[in-house]
């Protein structure tokens, strides 16, 4: 299924209501629900790794379609499922339009720089159309993928080869035609955009 | 951040409505306004920085009786040998950096009718509001382990020097020995921690002493992540660990540390290693301030943690009685938030808004193999409970690349926890 909506502008709507017991009833704040994130993806989504992905700057269409695919068991995951579980499509795109309001954050991750040059070059003529600036343009929609720690880089490299996720026709074609060690190559050239 | 984020949003209008509709009390933001917090633990630290960043113009007083802090969490990962104490330590310098008054001394007066905290340094310190996060203390259900047996029988449920002290024993063990894990009855600080901490010490067992053996005496019928636990005894330390059911003999009454005996039941177990965790309560201040309850917790309200008892004192952390939140670092680091959105809410003359909390927990169970249970809470009629359909465990059947995946983040939790509490 095809998640990727566009969320751009939208704002959703504060839900105050007031019961019979006068009691105040609303969705949780924004910030409020991104700061439960941060034990795992760092105050303000800026992950110390080794391998959580940063958050922070993330555009409101990837944040909203990945929790989404989480949710619904699309997207392959080890914890993110049963916590995405505990959301509601507002309560998500509340957290989306926060994310995405930050900078985007690029680690200090440790990488090989030999592969690092090396998948340069493999990204300029594969990569750079979709993953637009080493990856680090949230209006890509494609993620941030500059200064992410590089085993999430490499899960999610894995669960796309392994077919628990799925590509879009140009990255199909773009990853069909490079070796497993060109693969590595570039995930170390997107973990070295610092 | 100098944008308004939805939340502010929220806030604005939600406390509009609130003051509109209910005549909700202003509260008058007036200049100088005081927190203390009792307490550097996870919730305490977190509380305090969390304050600090949404609202710098509140003052901030933090006393902690420790100059440095170990974490408890990943401390078992020191009895195995696989990190050393250095790792597990924390300074307080990164909350100086927030303009956190840090002040190290032993709080021994909580006056909630005069907001005033005193120490046992002989300071006064007069608050708007405070924070307690006390940590646990210990009941007496073991007759005989007293001061002087948690030296020969260490705890180590209190991260420091009863870890060192704990690893040392493991490590002067002869091969062949019984080492004993005594686990505590409900509730009681990191439910899971009992049982990694017996597959950690498998493992340092298993490399190290292969004829050994690990007990774990229960006082409980049944226990966190269990199925996923005895599929790691099975699977990763067979031979090794075994686990007695309360109801099979395992519940511990007394213990004999001149010759390292406990009893369980009828029967006498002479031991190699005892590690002993009893009964579990708040933090002895909280106790002294009168914020528990007749089970030894502090009774709090779910949207604030405001305490039930005394007003102007929220507690967070494993004193508070946050069930179904369990008593866990992930759980204090989440109540903190709401503790100290509330807080800064309220001293700003604002209604504080909807809470909205996340326990996360990862237990490395073997080599490669570690496992985790997650659920989010909100408020629901008043009261905290965990959001339907959400969180739950680690798949019994998940594959070997999984759980070498929730191994690494594990350890992203471990880097982004102590951050986000004392970074």
């Amino acid at each position: 299924m095809n998640y990727r909506i566009r969320y751009l502008g939208y704002l959703a709507p504060a839900i105050i209501a007031l019961t019979a017991g006068g009691q105040v009833f609303a969705d949780p704040g924004a910030e409020m629900m991104a700061n439960t994130c941060a034990g795992c993806h760092g105050t303000h989504g800026k992950s110390a790794g080794p391998a959580s992905p940063n958050l922070a700057g993330l555009s409101e269409s990837y944040f909203t379609e990945t929790m989404l695919g989480f949710r619904e068991g699309t997207r392959p995951a080890t914890i993110m499922d049963r916590i995405a579980k505990g959301y509601t499509n507002e309560q998500i795109e509340s957290m989306a339009t926060y994310f995405a309001a930050l900078p985007v954050y690029k680690a200090n991750v440790p990488h090989d720089v030999a592969k690092a040059k090396a998948g340069a070059e493999i990204y300029e003529s594969g990569c750079a159309k979709c993953h637009d600036e080493g990856g680090s343009l949230p209006g890509d929609d494609a993620g941030i993928l500059a200064g992410q720690w590089l085993p999430w880089l490499q899960y999610s490299m894995a669960d796309y080869k392994a077919g628990h996720r799925e590509m879009t026709k140009k990255m199909k074609k773009a990853v069909e035609k490079l070796s497993d060690t060109e693969l590595e190559a570039v995930l170390h050239y997107f973990a070295s955009q610092q | 951040m100098a944008h308004i984020t939805r939340r502010r949003f929220l806030q604005a209008t939600g406390s509009a409505v609130a003051v509109g509709a209910l005549g909700f009390p202003a509260i008058v933001g007036a200049a100088g306004k005081k927190v203390v917090v009792v307490g550097g633990g996870a919730g305490g630290a977190t509380a305090a920085k969390y304050i600090r960043m949404a609202d710098p113009s509140i003052e901030v007083t933090l006393i902690e009786a420790n100059a440095e802090h170990f974490t408890c969490f990943f401390s078992n990962e020191v009895l195995s040998g696989h990190r050393g104490m250095d790792s597990i330590k924390v300074s307080y310098d990164g909350l100086k950096g927030h303009g956190i008054n840090v002040v190290i001394d032993t709080v021994t007066e909580i006056d909630a009718a005069g907001r005033k905290v005193k120490t046992a340094g002989g300071s006064t310190f007069a608050y708007d509001r405070c924070i307690v996060a006390p940590g646990i203390d210990f009941k007496d259900n073991i007759e005989g382990y007293d001061e002087a047996a948690m030296r020969a029988m260490p705890h180590a449920w209190k991260a420091g020097e009863q870890t060192v002290l704990l690893r040392k024993q493991l490590e002067a063990m002869p091969d062949g020995g019984v080492v004993a894990i005594v686990a505590p009855p409900n509730p009681f600080r990191c439910p899971p921690g009992p049982y990694e901490r017996a597959c950690q010490i498998a493992m340092y067992l298993r490399a190290r002493k292969p004829k050994s053996k690990l007990m774990i005496f229960d006082a409980k019928d049944k226990f966190s992540k269990q199925g996923l636990f005895m599929q790691a005894f099975e699977r990763h330390h067979a031979g090794i660990v075994e686990w007695v059911a309360a109801g099979k003999g395992g519940l511990v009454t007394r213990v004999d540390p001149s010759s390292n005996t406990i009893y369980a039941g009828n029967t006498a177990h002479k031991v190699d290693v005892a590690n002993v965790i009893p009964a579990q309560k708040a933090g002895k201040i909280a106790v002294k301030a009168g914020l528990t309850d007749d089970k030894g917790w502090c009774p709090i309200d779910g949207r604030t943690f405001e305490s039930a008892i005394h007003k102007n004192i929220h507690v967070v952390g494993d004193a508070s009685a946050a069930s179904p939140l369990p008593k866990s670092a992930y759980a204090a680091n989440s109540e903190a938030k709401v503790a100290a959105a509330a807080v800064v809410d309220l001293l700003n003359g604002r209604q504080p808004g909807e809470p909205s909390l996340v326990n996360t927990c990862y237990s490395i169970i073997g080599p490669n193999d570690a496992i985790s249970v997650a659920k989010v809470y909100h408020l629901d009629g008043g009261k905290l409970s965990g959001v339907e359909g959400s969180g739950g465990l680690t798949p019994k059947d998940s594959s070997p690349e999984m759980r070498a995946r929730e191994v690494a983040y594990a350890n992203s939790w471990f880097a982004n926890i102590k951050d986000d509490c004392w970074g």
